[in-house]
């Protein structure tokens, strides 16, 4: 079922994070295990991480990927986290969302910048996927890295 | 001749049996084993030899009587239904008491107060970012705040659910309207829903604010003061709901629910409080999947170990320790947003089995809460569901109306046999506090979500339109978003700077210096210096913020 990588291309690391206010993390932590046995590096934090954390932690782990998982209006803050993310010069890492959100808030964050939104009923293997598809260049030494 | 008669119908029974069998094997020779949610081989048909009535008074009884299988109460749902105890929480302090009033007058006694998720995280709403406030639920930081959602209504009479995460800052201030207006505190009733520390610090984090020694203490704490001087309250409700929705069997939210409970006792009785005295106030509440027959059992299973527990464990010999009330809720994660409305579908299997396993009070989910929090026409469709079911489709007739099912009761024991080896599991590694110190219970928690993901994932359980009977959907989920308007919470946010600018500061201070000393000194008891904080002004920011500094912060243990 898993997408295992290429052996000679580095894994793809991705910060798996929740922000604001909600603390459920069933989802985070089904798709953190699940990335992981894919063959990616997973960084997983605790829930309530401040904008500013994430983009330091960002920064310091060197990700690929960062995937929030947002199941009560937190996805608000995620255009915020976007553009802390520009400030720093980390426009290059790309963020995927996952969980509730509406679809009115959805092209608010696609606008923002994200590159996909996952919605209740998304398969694991399309999550992994998709994650591949975004990071894969990217995981290929670049002179802008 | 009797004895000869009834030899040959055992014959053909045991005759019948094996030509069922020829012919189910044949005409299904590929037939697949099926397991349920809490690893239990389900056989095609049960039959007299997996249960016979021969044990009917030691297994079953009547209703209201040991081993109280069949209900806690002589007369069950025939006598009283349910509380229909819809969560509610939205906006304002205003906005909530207009829903609240609304309520009311359509009959409801039973009501819920949801604050903000600012609340839950221990702050006030002037603390967090105001795109987040009010939109998950009501924001409540001060007495003017709970006298405002209070309105016009006399808070004697109603029962009032609060979720209300320790140190209890909410009931504090519920006390303090009460104080004001001059009601008794025995006339205070209702339940302090989210007083069960454990649960956040397994499965539900966001209600975790204080450290783990210094959530123990204060649940007893508040558990005493509510024994002694708001008698009608149960200041605990141990929850099942959050483990089973962050992914725990049923078999398993079951034993670590009934184990917590184990633990509470326990830690209470160290205290010198009499198990006879606090354990009728106990209260559960508990999630219910969809997996029908499974659920059933799960709760005459629970309902019939509770009462052995409390018996063999602590000597009670009160009926009124034994009786397992709870309250329950449909099951969340098993809606999907593919096709929401088939949701009210999957809301009214969930509900059936809860009714058939005796709830004593429920929450049904609004259809479109996997789209974005409920709007009020869907929580109206809930609520209507759980009136079609007990006026329409007359499912409280009859007590306990599946007893006596093979099946059923097969399943009941084998869920009590599973449910009594995880109870045997937790008390090898110390009791419930220390197995989830330990991460055990977390581990075991991931492993089964886990394992559901993969059945999904496999198409091994199918979910209607997710992983099978897909439609072309054009993706009109769409809904009119019920969020406040930035401009009140604004507004809310202003009047929490008025009245922290216009309180008695000093009375305030003094206040929380003696919550901070409260903290320290274990012969006081700190939820008493709690209330006595809130009614003289402390906000709830504050009482949450100064226990945090005196006694350490809540951070969950999270193992992936």
């Amino acid at each position: 079922m898993n997408h295992p990588q290429e052996p000679t291309a580095r894994p793809i690391k991705i910060l798996i994070t929740k922000i604001g206010l909600d603390g459920h993390d069933r989802g985070s932590r089904v798709v953190a295990a699940h990335l992981r046995d894919a063959g990616m590096e997973v960084v997983y934090t605790p829930p309530w991480q401040e904008i500013n954390a994430v983009v330091k932690l960002a920064l310091e782990e060197d990700v690929d990927v960062i995937g929030l998982s947002c199941l009560a209006t937190d996805h608000l803050l995620v255009p915020k986290l976007m553009q802390a993310l520009r400030d720093q010069g980390l426009a290059h890492i790309k963020v995927v969302v996952g969980g509730i959100v509406p679809d009115e808030d959805e092209a608010l964050l696609l606008d923002a910048g994200v590159s996909r939104v996952f919605h209740p009923g998304s398969s694991l293997d399309d999550i992994t996927q998709t994650i591949t598809d975004l990071a894969g260049p990217a995981a290929v030494p670049d002179e802008d890295r | 001749m009797a004895r000869k008669h009834a030899a040959a119908i055992e014959n053909s029974a045991t005759d019948a049996h094996a030509e069922w069998r020829r012919n189910y094997e044949r005409q299904l020779p590929n037939d697949k084993a099926i397991t349920n949610r809490s690893g239990i081989t389900i056989k095609p048909l049960y039959e007299p030899q997996d249960w016979s009535d021969a044990s009917y008074m030691s297994d079953l009884g009547y209703p209201g009587q040991p081993p109280m299988t069949r209900g806690i109460y002589a007369t069950m749902h025939r006598g009283r239904t349910w509380s229909q105890r819809q969560l509610i929480g939205l906006g304002t302090p205003q906005d909530y008491n207009q829903r609240l009033q609304r309520l009311i007058a359509a009959g409801t006694n039973a009501i819920s107060l949801i604050p903000c998720n600012s609340v839950y995280r221990g702050f006030d709403i002037d603390e967090v970012d105001p795109l987040l406030v009010g939109t998950c639920g009501t924001t409540v930081n001060t007495i003017e705040d709970m006298d405002v959602c209070f309105r016009d209504i006399d808070i004697g009479r109603i029962s009032t659910a609060m979720n209300d995460p320790l140190p209890f800052t909410l009931l504090a201030l519920l006390l303090g309207v009460a104080k004001r207006r001059g009601i008794p505190w025995d006339r205070i009733t209702g339940t302090s829903n989210q007083s069960d520390y454990i649960s956040h610090f397994v499965a539900n984090h966001m209600f975790f604010r204080l450290a783990l020694p210094a959530s123990r203490r204060v649940l007893v704490d508040h558990i005493a003061f509510c024994n002694e001087r708001v008698p009608n309250w149960n200041p605990l409700s141990v929850v099942g709901q959050h483990m089973q929705q962050a992914g725990a069997s049923p078999a398993q939210a079951m034993a670590f629910t009934l184990s917590t409970a184990i633990q509470y006792a326990e830690d209470c009785i160290d205290r010198g409080m009499d198990p006879e005295f606090f354990l009728p106030r106990f209260t559960f509440f508990f999630d219910i999947s969809i997996s029908f027959f499974e659920e059933i059992a799960k709760f005459r299973a629970g309902r019939r170990l509770w009462q052995k527990l409390v018996r063999q464990r602590f000597g009670v010999e009160d009926p009124k320790a034994w009786r397992f009330k709870f309250h329950a809720q449909t099951s969340g994660v098993d809606l999907t947003r593919q096709q929401p409305l088939n949701n009210i579908a999957r809301v009214t299997a969930q509900a059936m089995a809860g009714i058939f396993g005796g709830l004593q009070s429920l929450h049904t989910d609004a259809y479109d809460e996997v789209l974005s929090t409920p709007a009020e026409a869907a929580a109206q469709i809930a609520v209507s569901t759980q009136n079609i079911l007990r006026d329409e489709a007359h499912l409280t007739d009859v007590i306990d109306p599946l007893a006596g099912s093979y099946y059923l009761e097969t399943l009941t024991n084998q869920m009590e046999d599973k449910i009594e080896s995880l109870i045997s599991r937790i008390d090898a590694a110390g009791g419930m506090y220390k197995a989830v110190e330990q991460g055990m219970v977390q581990t075991l928690i991931g492993e089964s979500a886990r394992e559901f993901a993969n059945r999904v994932e496999t198409g091994e359980q199918i979910v209607v339109g997710v992983n099978a009977y897909r439609i072309d959907e054009d993706g009109s989920t769409r809904q009119p978003l019920e969020r406040p308007e930035p401009r009140r919470i604004q507004e809310q946010i202003d009047r929490l700077r008025l009245f922290k600018s216009e309180r008695d500061r000093r009375q305030v201070q003094s206040a929380l210096d003696q919550l901070a000393a409260a903290a320290n000194d274990t012969n006081v008891n700190i939820f008493g210096a709690v209330v006595d904080a809130a009614g003289a002004g402390a906000t709830h920011g504050e009482i949450v913020a100064c226990l945090r500094r005196e006694m350490g912060s809540g951070e969950p243990l999270i193992a992936i």
